[in-house]
């Protein structure tokens, strides 16, 4: 990383933790244009339960680790939803990030940056990490 | 956009699991040519950003319709299209294996629509348009959008496909019809999408524009007259 980098890594990760604690509890819970798109032909009830018709959707089956405490974006015995919402997302972005960075950590080019490995226009590299 | 479990049939989820694999692994080997010190972990930010912004769904008609940020656009933008689809890929097999979002059996056709169709079609916009519009923040926002938007619909074709070759309802022919609904719907969640990406873009090229993969990466058609700026931007 350069020396300026890791100022908006944590700026940023700060913004994503924002975003899926607190800004998450306000998204919409209707289902999105997949799965309204599949519900043609059914009618649903305000909690969008098929009660009637045929569609696509009805296919649907339970998924293989619906019981994984942290399914559907909530954390296992927390009964508030508020709270049980923020902490599946800080845990999500953190996981996320964990993950991710590990693995493009571990997929990086490791060759010595001072050949052609600088490419066009990029500042000369400082040399430290 | 997420394909749950029974949606599609067992063999074609199969066929396009291992497509995924084998479109992932091309990314890794032409992603580490971009992939240094300095951008892998902007790369586990853009993953960890684009989770967080998936769980955002936002309205859209007045129904009971929602739609969320597929992020294929702004990974493409930001680390480039190889990293790009891996990033959004990260972000699925996250959701898959820990939060019960896409059935696990599904996971290889919602790779194939979000992670590389979705950034493939953001990155060719987005190299045709950042050659032809101005060195402007208003260039990068319109570029984003654009792109965005298009990933989105692209995206849900690849779902559409998918549902000809494997689905498990009979639709009677009408496969058109589900053409149609999936895209118009996904041009209004695209809108959604185009504007977090031109948002988020453009705030990160006010910030760090030497963080922009696509500012540096893809030249002005016409070299501007020859005035050196620091850092590339505009």
């Amino acid at each position: 990383m350069s020396k300026r980098g890791w100022p908006f890594l944590l700026g940023g990760l700060l913004v994503a933790l924002l975003l899926a604690g607190v800004v998450s509890n306000y998204a919409s819970s209707h289902p999105d244009g997949l799965d309204s798109s599949l519900l043609k032909g059914c009618t649903v009830n305000a909690d969008d339960e098929i009660t009637g018709g045929t569609c696509p959707a009805q296919q649907a089956k339970d998924h293989e680790l619906a019981d994984s405490p942290l399914a559907d974006y909530g954390v296992r015995g927390i009964g508030n939803d508020f709270l049980s919402t923020g902490l599946s997302g800080v845990l999500g972005v953190l996981l996320t990030f964990a993950f991710g960075a590990g693995l493009f950590w571990l997929a990086r080019r490791r060759t010595p940056t001072g050949a052609a490995a600088t490419g066009a226009g990029a500042p000369p590299p400082t040399g430290d990490r | 956009m997420h394909i749950s479990n029974g949606i599609i049939d067992g063999p074609v989820a199969a066929i396009f699991a291992a497509f995924a694999l084998a479109a992932l692994a091309f990314c890794v080997l032409r992603g580490r040519a971009d992939l240094d010190d300095r951008l892998a972990p902007m790369a586990g930010l853009v993953a960890a950003f684009i989770f967080a912004v998936q769980m955002l769904n936002f309205p859209i008609f007045t129904a009971g319709v929602s739609g969320h940020l597929l992020g294929g656009a702004l990974a493409a933008l930001l680390v480039g299209p190889w990293v790009g689809a891996l990033c959004v890929a990260v972000v699925l097999v996250v959701q898959a294996l820990v939060f019960g979002d896409g059935g696990v059996a599904m996971l290889g056709l919602n790779i194939t629509n979000m992670a590389i169709l979705g950034t493939a079609a953001a990155y060719l916009l987005i190299a045709l348009l950042l050659r032809v519009l101005p060195r402007t923040p208003a260039g990068l926002a319109v570029t984003a959008f654009v792109s965005a938007l298009v990933s989105v619909v692209v995206a849900s074709q690849g779902f559409v496909l998918q549902y000809w070759l494997g689905g498990t309802t009979d639709l009677g022919g009408n496969l058109g019809g589900l053409a149609g609904t999936m895209a118009v719907a996904h041009l209004l969640i695209g809108i959604g999408e185009g504007l977090i990406t031109a948002t988020t873009v453009v705030t990160v090229a006010k910030v760090r524009p030497d963080l922009v993969y696509a500012l540096r990466a893809l030249k002005p058609a016409v070299p501007a007259p020859a005035v050196p700026v620091a850092g590339g931007v505009r």
